[in-house]
């Protein structure tokens, strides 16, 4: 009977690791293409050619032409770079300042980390994409204010979690053992605290690279995002959209590219949340 | 000749938020001399460790002051309570999670050396002479917390305590969470070393557990409900417990 149940555990770990392979490589090769995206253009993404304007997808253009002759596919490999890389860019931003505030209120506690979480609150009260097209639209259009819009809703998850993670360091013996160390409090949340929480918290990240990516593409759809010309998967879809009904290829190929990233991401995401799931690292 | 560690009237307050507040500890004085080793007994919620945390300045105290070598530490913070802690240190109760799980028993006994001063290869010689002070080998410093027994973590814990070569070791009911052969092995392990350092190492030893403190112990306080009920030589109080706490404290081990 044991022997049984410590068989399937074998396999549901190595089916963990399998998955965290193969999406970890497509993660990888996204990255990898959105990197060299340059070198792998057919065509060049900004060269016009009226005369051959809405082309369906043939054996020239994989993914058609848009309404300035544009090819396709060569505008989606180079809108991978734009998009993954404020993506990125705004999931890095997010984790490291909401981290950062977090465990500065966990440590420190007091007034300090009432205010904070009060103002953390304000920022969770709003519903989130509207609150980021105010900010926006405030701050004017382009994809640098996007991401400025979009790390100042999605902060404080993070605080949060850093707060409720280092509240919980806090209390362990080993803390307390290190502060009868003698060593400072620098010392401290970089050796003992940060180590300690920061799995959850990278967990939390990965798996919010596909929701910030959509948000992204939205705010861009809505034209508060990239400008154009810039190849940018949602600006795309944005100025493409009137086409739908007559030319689907156009609309649908940066939207079946942000499908395919989105979902990679994701299951990279719950793959690592469930290797680092301490339940599945018990032998 | 000055004591260790002096406490007077030491209280400990917690507001209540929307009930009463609770007097966790209430007006205790005592004396801790050089060499000596004191008992602190009392059962669960009777204020022992918040004694404790005070004394190591991990809980403000409401009132009262702590003296340690003949200096205030009540209010000390910073660089002063470092400096306090070079003379104090602690065993903690349950000796797994004592350490960093993801540091190695090296790292955690060295970090104190390192904040002394000493370089990378002098603190390796000291862990590795600490660790075979307290009855380990050296290699047991490259190991995990996980990776080795409670009785050799709380070892660890010792030898990470006595690094600093401090005045005051705190024993928080350093013996609680381990089995009785363990239990020995520990006390006579502390035993050993304050022998060894004659009238260097002055020890306060909690425990709820009275028969380990009638072996081990010079003198012990009795607590209840946050007073200090009764304190003595162990083996007088066993024989004639002048206190109604005390009595049912013995009665329910005999």
């Amino acid at each position: 009977m044991s022997e049984v149940t410590v068989r399937k555990q074998k396999i549901k770990k190595d089916t963990v690791r399998i998955r965290l392979i193969l999406f970890g490589s497509l993660a990888l090769l996204l990255l990898l293409c959105s990197i060299f995206s340059d070198y792998l253009t057919p065509y060049d993404p900004y060269l016009q050619d009226l005369g051959n304007a809405k082309a369906p997808p043939s054996a020239a253009h994989l993914f058609g032409t848009d309404r300035y002759g544009r090819d396709m596919l060569s505008r989606v490999i180079v809108g991978s770079r734009t998009s993954i890389y404020s993506t990125l860019l705004l999931v890095g931003i997010v984790t490291a300042l909401g981290t950062a505030v977090g465990v500065f209120c966990g440590w420190h506690g007091k007034w300090i980390d009432t205010v904070l979480m009060r103002i953390s609150d304000m920022f969770l009260a709003f519903p989130g994409l509207v609150f980021a097209m105010a900010v926006a639209g405030v701050l004017g259009g382009g994809l640098q204010n996007a991401i400025i819009a979009l790390a100042a809703i999605s902060w404080p998850k993070y605080a949060r979690i850093a707060r409720s993670q280092t509240l919980a360091q806090k209390e362990t013996p080993w803390l307390k053992a290190a502060l009868l160390s003698g060593s400072g409090t620098w010392k401290i949340l970089f050796k003992h605290v940060l180590p300690n929480i920061i799995g959850p918290i990278l967990v939390t990240s990965m798996l919010d690279i596909g929701t910030m990516m959509m948000e992204l593409a939205g705010l861009s759809f809505l034209g508060l995002g990239a400008k154009p010309p810039t190849a940018e998967w949602g600006s795309m879809m944005s100025d493409t959209r009137s086409l739908l009904t007559t030319r689907p290829w156009v609309t649908l190929a940066p939207g079946f590219a942000i499908f395919v990233s989105v979902m990679i991401f994701n299951l990279l995401g719950d793959t690592i949340r469930d290797y680092a799931d301490p339940k599945s690292r018990r032998r | 000749m000055e004591p260790v560690l002096k406490v007077s009237d030491l209280t400990k307050v917690f507001t209540g938020r929307g009930h009463a507040d609770l007097t966790a500890v209430d007006h205790i004085s005592f004396e801790l001399h050089s060499g000596e080793c004191l008992g602190l007994i009392g059962e669960s919620g009777s204020g022992k460790t918040t004694v404790v945390n005070m004394i190591t300045r991990l809980l403000d105290a409401s009132g009262g002051s702590i003296l340690l070598d003949g200096r205030d530490i009540t209010r000390v913070r910073g660089k002063e309570l470092r400096m306090a802690y070079r003379k104090m240190q602690m065993v903690f109760q349950t000796p797994a999670d004592s350490f960093d799980p993801r540091r190695t028993l090296g790292d955690g006994i060295g970090e104190s050396l390192r904040n002394l001063g000493l370089s990378r290869e002098e603190t390796k010689k000291e862990v590795a002479r600490l660790l075979t002070e307290c009855g380990l080998t050296p290699d047991f410093a490259g190991r995990y917390p996980h990776e080795v027994s409670g009785g050799q973590c709380q070892r660890a814990a010792i030898a990470r305590a006595l690094s600093v070569k401090p005045r005051l070791l705190i024993c928080d009911e350093a013996t609680s969470s381990l089995d009785v052969t363990i239990q020995k092995e520990i006390v006579a392990l502390l035993n050993e070393l304050r022998s060894q350092r004659g009238g260097e190492l002055s020890i306060l030893f909690i425990c709820h557990d009275i028969a380990l403190v009638q072996q081990f112990c010079d003198r012990v306080l009795v607590m209840y409900r946050g007073r200090i009920v009764e304190q003595g030589i162990p083996d007088a109080i066993i024989r004639d417990p002048g206190d109604a706490y005390t009595r049912r404290l013995i009665d329910s081990i005999l």
